[in-house]
């Protein structure tokens, strides 16, 4: 294996302030309560900056302030200008997404390649998208005269929190919504130095707010009755408490949740390449992907061959510091998570499937699980069926596309697949048959402002990106 | 001379193609006729017969599947008398066979006016099309009885989704006369199933069940049985449609979002090269 020398990117173009406070009605303020809690670099443990605990009332307030927002000054204003508005904050993400980039591998702990160019591209492209939608609405397919919903409340996970950030606030404030949302606890501080943006942006008050906290402040925003829109995306254990919350009101509800996508190799595909898609399948963003390739179903007749290559490859993966650019593997984001992923991982031994890693340098300090695989798997094992949201990959096979097609499906979820294969009309026959809303084939992780994404089955429901993405937040 | 004795009709459920009295032995006295009173092991059935139904129906081409929605207002056309003696308005009968024909239609546009290529910005192929999210409970409004029946099946059925549907417990005898065209109409049996009785009986049966994928609540009037179901939807994530307005205008356009709440949307990608 090669050596390389450190090649770290700089932490001076993040100015962090030791503590935010809540955004609501265009400016940070203190919560009501005066609750806090820390954020910290998953790669050190080192505290970022303490951020500000909404309560209750911090909720009603920015309910207000938006209720307020989209009354006055946003429902009014025509979609031409709301359009400009979205067209600068996407400027403004290109000018600043170094230091965006690097903010959110602090807080995140993911490699500085992939926030550089994976994150921060995507942030800005989703808002120069939905920016160009904000004054066609009426094209859309949605009849002469689509309206938005009101106040949208929003509350997305840590695993891509500036994308989500873009996945939820760019649709809503196009369709002329306005909003509130919750970042997830561990990674508040791009969503802060994006309410800044805002700010730059001369964004009207209270259009955008930025409540952060933890479950019960999610809790009280979702079920918050002054809302008319919630959306979600993390785990499916969540999404179903918050459909049983927003049941029997008005509010609509659209839900991106957990995945234990299939990985189809079949016996024809070019090995070099699929290989590489299953390193990024399941080691993109340490597998903290809810649409990951966590389930790698190789033909029986190659198995062996993909798996030795496999392993070649996973030996040269380098997993360290997120600002160093050489590196693949990033932080685990949380103590809670590497835990989940070990109670997992320790299950699959149990269980009886066979564990397999790297030889692979942790650093001390900090939250780190080396890139795993585990052969000899069934469908009945937990690691099989339960999302890890972690690096670890559970390998099955299969002699017939048949069977590929009725493991694959054997899931409660439906959020992604993969199929490599150089056959054009397999590939065509196997995306048919999978109950997944997004298949990718012969390639896996692309993500498009312009392309809706989203689940089948306990993967939620809606989707986001593209025409369809705007469903979610008007009134048709 | 005696006048002839009149060959009366026996009201079933309609569950996979055939017509069982409920497997309770049990029946209600409703517009003057027994009529079947399911019992929630009836909505189980049902729920299998559904599930059974999808391959064949979801993989059925959009043209076969229009020509059947097509064949189906032709049926109910030839039947219009039968259903005005039930005391259906005659013009309710043609709207609900003109609404046949509407959604007959859909069935091989959808997929275009829904769905399409994306633009994305790298070398890739990316197409979006949408598919039958499956198996649809669906509780039927209580009035109009044929039309409002009509237009909760045909959009949940046009893009290949299954149903089982719980008909107007006040007026079921239109419902269980719908059963008898859609059975002469070569639409596969469990493709809609039609279960007779209380809403209270089947409707949490259906929306608690893990093998149904959606509910329609159209005809829950109660708000408080509206919310109890939408809950035990949750338990799988069950696409939920909610209860119409009471003063909702079923000769109205109905507007696609009957049909899209109940698909999903599969994005295809792959790389393009040589």
């Amino acid at each position: 294996m090669f050596e390389y020398a450190p090649a770290p990117e700089s932490r001076s173009v993040v100015d962090l302030k030791p503590s935010y406070g809540l955004f609501i009605d265009g400016r940070f303020v203190d919560p009501t309560d005066g609750g806090s809690f820390k954020s910290i670099n998953p790669a050190s443990e080192e505290v970022l900056a303490e951020i500000a605990e909404g309560g209750g009332q911090d909720v009603e307030r920015a309910v207000r302030a938006a209720r307020t927002a989209y009354d006055k000054v946003w429902g009014p204003m025509p979609g031409r200008d709301r359009a400009k508005y979205l067209f600068r904050i996407a400027r403004i993400i290109q000018e600043r997404s170094r230091e965006l980039a690097v903010l959110e591998s602090l807080d995140n702990g993911k490699p500085i390649k992939e926030s550089r160019d994976v994150d921060l591209p995507l942030v800005a492209a989703h808002f120069f998208y939905y920016a160009g939608w904000a004054d066609k609405l009426e094209h859309a397919g949605f009849g002469p005269d689509p309206k938005p919903l009101g106040v949208a409340a929003q509350v997305i996970p840590w695993n891509f929190p500036l994308l989500m950030l873009a996945w939820k606030i760019a649709p809503a404030l196009a369709a002329g919504n306005t909003v509130v949302l919750k970042p997830a606890e561990t990674t508040p501080l791009t969503a802060l130095l994006f309410a800044e943006i805002c700010q730059q942006a001369d964004l009207p008050a209270g259009v955008v707010n930025i409540v952060t906290g933890a479950g019960d402040t999610g809790r009280a925003l979702v079920e918050h009755p002054g809302v008319d829109k919630v959306a979600f995306t993390g785990s499916t254990e969540v999404g179903r408490a918050i459909a049983r919350a927003v049941a029997g009101t008005r509010k609509k509800l659209t839900l991106e949740l957990g995945g234990k996508a299939a990985n189809i190799v079949f016996d024809d595909a070019p090995v070099d390449q699929a290989v590489e898609g299953i390193v990024n399948g399941i080691f993109f963003n340490q597998g903290h992907v809810c649409c990951a390739g966590s389930r790698l179903l190789v033909q029986e007749s190659v198995a062996d061959r993909v798996l030795e290559s496999l392993k070649r490859r996973m030996a040269r993966l380098r997993v360290g510091d997120p600002l160093d650019k050489n590196t693949d593997i990033g932080a685990i984001n949380s103590a809670a998570q590497l835990a989940r992923i070990r109670e997992l991982s320790d299950a699959g031994s149990a269980e009886g499937a066979e564990r397999w890693s790297p030889a692979c340098e942790l650093p001390e300090r900090g939250f780190w699980f080396a890139p795993t695989i585990f052969t000899g798997v069934t469908q009945a094992h937990r690691i099989a069926r339960e999302e890890i949201f972690g690096p670890v990959l559970s390998v099955l096979t299969f002699r017939t596309p048949a069977e590929a097609v009725e493991k694959a499906n054997n899931t409660p979820y439906g959020l992604s697949a993969g199929i490599w294969t150089d056959k054009g009309s397999r590939i065509l026959w196997t995306a048919d048959r999978l109950r997944a809303g997004v298949v990718w084939a012969n390639t896996f992780n692309k993500f498009d402002p312009t392309s809706p994404f989203g689940g089948y089955k306990e993967s939620g429901y809606g989707r986001e990106g593209g025409r369809h993405g705007l469903e979610g937040y008007l009134n048709v | 001379m005696s006048e002839r004795v009149a060959v009366r009709k026996t009201y079933k459920l309609f569950i996979g193609g055939k017509f069982p009295r409920s497997e309770s032995g049990r029946s209600y006295l409703v517009q003057d006729a027994n009529v079947s009173l399911a019992s929630r092991k009836d909505a189980r059935d049902a729920v299998v017969a559904a599930r059974a139904a999808v391959k064949g129906w979801a993989g059925a081409t959009a043209y076969n599947r229009g020509q059947i929605l097509y064949r189906v207002a032709e049926m109910l056309e030839g039947r219009r008398e039968q259903f005005v003696a039930l005391g259906v308005p005659a013009d309710e009968v043609d709207a609900a066979t003109d609404r046949w024909v509407w959604y007959a239609g859909w069935s091989d546009k959808l997929p275009q006016v829904y769905g399409g290529a994306n633009p994305v910005a790298g070398p890739y192929f990316n197409l979006s099309a949408p598919e039958p999210t499956g198996v649809v409970a669906v509780v039927a409004p209580e009035q109009p009885a044929l039309l409002g029946l009509v237009s909760v099946i045909a959009p949940a059925i046009v893009t290949g989704n299954t149903v089982v549907v719980a008909a107007s417990p006040s007026a079921p005898l239109a419902a269980v006369t719908l059963a008898e065209v859609l059975a002469t109409s070569d639409l596969p049996g469990g493709v809609v199933n039609i279960l007779t009785g209380k809403i209270t009986e089947t409707a949490p049966a259906l929306a608690a069940h893990m093998d149904v994928n959606a509910i329609d609540l159209t005809g829950v009037t109660e708000a408080e049985l509206a919310a109890d179901l939408e809950v035990k939807a949750a338990q799988n994530l069950k696409r939920v449609l909610r209860p119409a307005p009471a003063d909702h205008d079923w000769t109205a356009d109905p507007g696609i979002t009957r049909m899209t709440t109940l698909l999903e949307t599969k994005t295809v990608w792959h790389p393009k090269g040589v």
